[in-house]
Parts: structure tokens; C-alpha cells; sequence
């Protein structure tokens, strides 16, 4: 071992060059490559998605007849003004086209285009479930910061374990009890909040109509952040305690740094990483809406406009709120990756 | 006045199955620019007693006895000035090559940070000294903006010196520092250390399994032994004329460069550390000695004198003292 001490290279040497290497200018070009895997993934939904409709079984006009009494030549004739007459691949270029044109067709339901209806329903949507995630996402991380940090700890079990619970109720069951609970009134207790639609029906106006909305929100918005915010909790506690391990938090310490500051200026901005993705793709699914939490509370919002697609069958409604949300969620992703890529150097580089 | 005195330190970690004691009694001094090696298995509480000088051991470890550094016992401390000392007074370089460096934070800002945190530095100020830092260790000054894992192991202990010479420190604890290291590298960083703490003064403490490390870079030697020193003394003497069995099993398990007979037949020892909690009764050592007598079962071993500056817990280094 003595030997090679005295025979050490000079350490420029083991230390690379000293010339500092072009400056990263990926992130672009990285960008550039996802947007082209999205778009790709987003042709073959189009495509995936006319050949499932019209795989599944049931004749879109005999369920439109929904047995009025009609002749074969009426329903021959309704086939022909939805187009269901053409060979397959016609239809298939006409769904193409109408769809990169922004045309869903027509609800067969609603005899109005789908696209109008989506817009209706996707501000009353975005709004619930867009606020149950911000709700969710900032009681979850900060939960589950405080319980991987003092893990163990008192607080560590009861939020731990108070979220499991939650987690494991099904949501129509919580829906339920919430609704009875604070929606109708128990015995004595009167009922706190309103648990029907997103407005009362002699809504006021100004200030008192935001207070409205708002007090109609309070109950789906506890169903849906109750029931989905264990996840964040978890994987913020799990990614905390896997970087309270590493040596670098104890350098921390040994730097003389407060143990406020270990968690704020290491272990938890490097805990969040892995959150960033999960939050992102969540964000897709906002679009979608919540079909169990909006169904029960009658929002108007696209998940009940999913459900009652399915229920008809309305199969351009379906194919067009099947759409929207599919392309949601690959538009998510692909934004995940791209945050992603900016804020972790290991990635970047990689 | 020496600058770092341990009297008596020991180290119990309280887990559900009881109490593990770690480091049992340890006593040390070490000078002012002096460097004193510890060495030792995994195991043998080597670790434990470095992270115990900085107050560093996790809550369920009690640490008894007292630990002064320049007079001030770093175990009653209030935690405000235990901050102050840390890291301005003594770092400690860790193990870089693995998770010591935060993987997302450019290097020159983590080499920068005890700096601002102590308020040695303004921010401008504080990127000179990086640069200067740097340069002491062999890297480009450009480095200061890379992400660790853009650098190799070498690279990274490199950074991981230059962070512990940041505050300019009277001790550095140096942790196992070239453990995951190939040979050349660990060579390279071993003079580095050697060089550095010479230059400036810096006292140094070293922990290592490897004995021939120990004795190039040190000079005084404390061999460890589930939780106990058993060998203190001058580190050449230490190295080659080991008086306790296990320091002659330790030496004897890396194999003599050039020594074609050490090389093909390195000299390990058999059996694993005692269990901390159940530790075998009179000396620890003694179910995996080869030279044990029947009494070493039951008599209490200390350190007894062993030579010129010297001490060893075992009745065979007692006895030859008793004779000379």
C-alpha cells in the first residue's frame, strides 16, 4: 500500500480536463422528443378508440328506437343521417377527419354536438375536482413530510393511519355518509350544507353567488380528497425516509445546519421528486372528472355526463368524453416528463 | 494542551430487543496536528464513536463519558454552540463516493454552505473560496457548477475533502475516506489528506478497516474491538510488531505488497464480531484467539502498558512487559 502513495499522478489529471464541456442544451430537444411520442400515442388513441365503439355490441339505432315502433325503412333511414349505412373504413376517414377538425359528432341523447356539451360540463368539473386535488395534494405532502420526518411518532400513526382508513372507505359509502351526516342532519344536528347540484335555484348574484357554489362544494370536495389523499401522504413519508437515510442529510447536520433547515434546504426538496410525477398525471385525470363523487351529488360536471353516456348508450357522447380525458392524461404525462427532466440534474444528464 | 480528549466515552443504542452497547469505555487523546488512526471490523463501534464526537448518533443512542474538544465537553453542550462547532471547529469527510454529496445540488454550493451557514463568508466571498478550495484538492474551478453524479468516485471524495477544509477546521474526522475507492484512486486521496493536513495543521482522526492505510497516514494507532480500543501506540510499531492477537490478525489480513508468500496466503481470521449484547464474558477477544489461555474466559482485560507509549488489553502483552 505504501508503494503507489509516492507514486500518485498529478490530480488534474484524475480530475478531467480543464476545459468546462459544452453547456447542457437539452432540455428543448427532450422536450421536442416527448411532444412527438405524445402525439403518436394520441393518433393511435384516435384510432384505438373507433374500432373499440364499434366493437361493442348493441345497435346505436335500436337503442336510439329504445322500442318506439319504428319500420325497418325508418331505421334504415335514421342509419343513413348518422352516417352508419358507409362501409367501415369510410367511416373511419370521416371520424378521422371530423375528430383532428375538433367535430365529436352529434349526442345521439342530447341531438346537440358533443363538443358543446363537454365545455358545459368541463368548468363545473375542472372546478371540483381541480380544487379537490390542490386540497389533497397540499394535505398529503404536508402530512406526509411531518410523518416521515418524526417517523413514528404520534402524529406519524394517527395521520398514517387515519389516511389508510380513508383510503380503504368506498367512495360512494363516504359520499353517502357525508351527505347524511352533514347534507340532511342527524336527530338533533340540522343539516350544515347543501348536497344537490352546484347552485341553489334561486341563486343570488355577486359575492353570495361565489359563496353558493362554494358552500354546494364542500361536500363533494371532502368525499374526493378524503378518499385520494392517503396516496400523497404515503409517498411523500416513503420518499422522505428514504433521504433522511442518506449520508448527505447527516453532512447536513455536520455542516452546523438547524434541523428546520436539514428538512427545508435537503431532505424535503429532494423528497418532492418523485411527487412531481404523480401529481402531473392526477392533473389528467381531473379532466375526467370524478364519476362516483359527481354522480351522488348530481354535479353537473363531465363525470356524470360519462355516466349517463353509458347508461343510454350514447356512443358519440362516450367517444368523445373517452377522447378528452385519454388525450388529458398522455398531454399530462408527457408534461410530467418534461418538468421532470428541468428540475432534476440526475435525469438531464442521463 | 491536546486538542481532542476522550475520557471514558461509551455508546449504547436503546432498540426494542434492549440496549446494543457500541463503543464501551473508549479513552483517546490526539494533539494538535496530530493524526490518529482508528481502526477496526465493521462492527467494532469505530463509526459510532466518530459520529458520537459531533453529536451526530441518531436519538436512541445514549453517549456516556466526556468528549472535549480544546477543553469544552461537546457531550453538555448547548445545541446552539454544538451548531457553532460543527463543521467550523470539525467536519468530518464521509464516505463521497457513495451518498455524502446531495444528489441535486450543484458541488459548489454544498462546498459553500457551511461557509454561509456559519457566516464565515458572504456569497461572493464564499465562491472564491470555493474556487481556492478546489484548486487544493485538483479540480477545475468549473466543477463548482456540476452535479455530483456527473463526477467519478475520486472526483467526488475530492469534493468531499474540499468541503471539510471549508471553515479551515482544527480536526477533521475522516470516515472511512477511501473505502469505496479502487487502489490507484484511494492512493491518490490518501496523499491528498496526508498533504493537506500537513500543510495546514489540521489535526486528523482516520477510520478504517485497513490497517496499512492507517499506519502510511498516521501517527498513532487505536485498534478496536467490540466497543473497546485493545491496542494504542506509535502506528509503525502498531503496524508491524502488533502485540494484541486481533491488531496481528488485522495487519496481517492485507497482504504485503511484494510479498509473493503474504500474497498467496493472506492471513484472515475466522469467526464474525461478538454479538454487542451478548458479549462473551473476561476478554471479548477471547473465542476467536488463537493464543488464548483458560483464564482469558473470566479475568477483565484492560490496557495495560505494552512498551514505549504503548498499551494492549491482553495478559500475554502484560506478561512480556512484567518480564522485561
Amino acid at each position: 500500500m505504501t508503494a503507489p502513495l509516492d507514486a500518485v499522478e498529478p490530480a488534474v489529471q484524475a480530475a478531467g480536463s480543464a476545459e468546462e464541456p459544452q453547456a447542457r442544451r437539452g432540455t428543448l430537444r427532450y422536450a421536442l422528443s416527448k411532444a412527438g411520442g405524445a402525439l403518436f400515442s394520441i393518433a393511435m388513441v384516435i384510432v384505438g378508440t373507433f374500432f373499440v365503439f364499434r366493437l361493442l355490441p348493441g345497435d346505436p339505432v335500436r337503442n336510439l328506437a329504445q322500442g318506439r315502433n319504428m319500420t325497418p325503412a325508418q331505421l334504415d333511414l335514421e342509419r343513413h343521417r348518422l352516417g352508419l349505412d358507409k362501409p367501415l373504413i369510410d367511416q373511419f376517414f370521416d371520424f378521422v377527419g371530423d375528430t383532428l377538425r375538433l367535430d365529436l359528432g352529434t349526442s345521439y341523447e342530447y341531438k346537440r354536438p358533443v363538443l358543446d356539451l363537454i365545455g358545459e360540463r368541463l368548468g363545473p368539473t375542472l372546478l371540483l375536482t381541480g380544487t379537490g386535488l390542490v386540497i389533497a395534494v397540499s394535505l398529503g405532502l404536508w402530512q406526509g413530510t411531518h410523518a416521515g420526518w418524526r417517523h413514528g411518532s404520534r402524529f406519524d400513526r394517527f395521520s398514517t393511519g387515519a389516511s389508510l382508513v380513508l383510503w380503504s372507505v368506498p367512495t360512494f359509502w363516504l359520499g353517502l355518509l357525508l351527505m347524511m351526516v352533514l347534507g340532511v342532519g342527524i336527530g338533533p344536528i340540522p343539516g350544515l350544507f347543501p348536497f344537490r347540484g352546484i347552485e341553489s335555484i334561486d341563486a343570488p348574484d355577486g359575492f353570495a353567488y361565489v359563496l353558493d357554489v362554494a358552500s354546494h362544494m364542500v361536500l363533494p370536495c371532502l368525499t374526493l380528497v378524503a378518499v385520494v389523499y392517503a396516496q400523497y401522504l404515503l409517498v411523500m413519508r416513503s420518499s422522505l425516509l428514504e433521504e433522511v437515510s442518506q449520508d448527505y442529510v447527516t453532512v447536513a447536520r455536520a455542516k452546523g445546519l438547524r434541523d428546520d433547515d436539514v428538512r427545508k434546504r435537503h431532505a424535503v426538496p429532494n423528497a418532492l421528486l418523485p411527487t412531481v410525477t404523480l401529481v402531473f398525471m392526477r392533473i389528467g385525470f381531473v379532466v375526467g372528472g370524478a364519476v362516483t363523487v359527481e354522480t351522488i351529488f348530481t354535479w353537473p360536471g363531465l363525470g356524470q355526463l360519462f355516466y349517463e353516456a353509458v347508461s343510454v348508450p350514447d356512443f358519440t357522447l362516450m367517444q368523445g368524453t373517452f377522447l378528452l380525458i385519454t388525450v388529458a392524461v398522455i398531454v399530462m404525462n408527457t408534461l410530467a416528463d418534461v418538468v421532470y427532466h428541468m428540475i432534476d440534474p440526475r435525469v438531464r444528464s442521463a | 494542551m491536546s486538542l481532542l480528549e476522550l475520557d471514558d466515552v461509551s455508546v449504547t443504542y436503546r432498540i426494542a430487543a434492549g440496549e446494543v452497547p457500541a463503543v464501551r469505555g473508549v479513552s483517546l487523546t490526539l494533539d494538535s496536528g496530530a493524526a490518529l488512526g482508528v481502526a477496526g471490523e465493521s462492527g467494532s463501534g469505530k463509526s459510532t464513536l466518530a459520529m458520537a464526537l459531533l453529536r451526530l448518533l441518531p436519538k436512541d443512542a445514549r453517549v456516556g463519558g466526556r468528549i472535549l474538544l480544546d477543553g469544552d465537553d461537546v457531550l453538555t453542550m448547548k445545541w446552539g454552540r454544538m451548531r457553532a462547532v460543527r463543521w467550523a471547529e470539525a467536519s468530518i469527510v464521509f464516505q463521497g463516493a457513495q451518498h455524502g454529496l446531495n444528489p441535486v445540488r450543484k458541488i459548489g454550493d454544498q462546498i459553500a454552505e457551511p461557509l454561509l451557514v456559519h457566516g464565515l463568508a458572504k456569497p461572493d466571498a464564499a465562491r472564491k473560496r470555493v474556487t481556492e478550495l478546489l484548486e487544493q484538492v485538483g479540480l477545475p474551478a468549473w466543477r463548482a457548477r456540476s452535479y455530483p453524479h456527473e463526477l467519478s468516485g475520486g472526483q467526488r471524495q475530492r469534493v468531499m475533502i474540499a468541503m471539510a477544509l471549508a471553515c479551515s477546521p482544527r480536526l477533521i474526522i475522516a470516515d472511512e475516506p477511501t473505502t469505496a475507492l479502487d487502489v490507484m484512486v484511494q492512493a491518490q486521496v490518501l496523499s491528498l489528506i496526508k498533504e493537506l493536513v500537513a500543510e495546514q495543521g489540521i489535526s486528523l482522526i482516520m477510520i478504517s478497516h485497513d490497517l496499512s492505510v492507517l499506519a502510511d497516514v498516521c501517527d498513532q494507532l487505536a485498534v478496536m474491538y467490540a466497543g473497546r480500543v485493545v491496542e494504542h501506540g506509535p502506528s509503525r510499531e502498531v503496524f508491524h510488531h502488533a502485540e494484541h492477537p486481533y491488531s496481528k490478525a488485522l495487519a496481517a489480513a492485507f497482504p504485503t505488497v511484494g510479498d509473493p508468500v503474504s500474497r498467496m496466503a493472506p492471513k484472515g481470521l475466522g469467526g464474525d464480531p461478538p454479538d454487542p449484547m451478548q458479549l462473551p464474558g473476561g476478554c471479548s477477544f477471547h473465542p476467536r484467539c488463537p493464543v488464548a489461555l483458560e483464564e482469558c474466559a473470566t479475568l477483565d482485560v484492560e490496557l495495560w502498558p505494552a512498551g514505549p507509549g504503548r498499551t494492549a488489553a491482553c495478559v500475554h502483552a502484560r506478561a512480556d512487559e512484567e518480564v522485561s
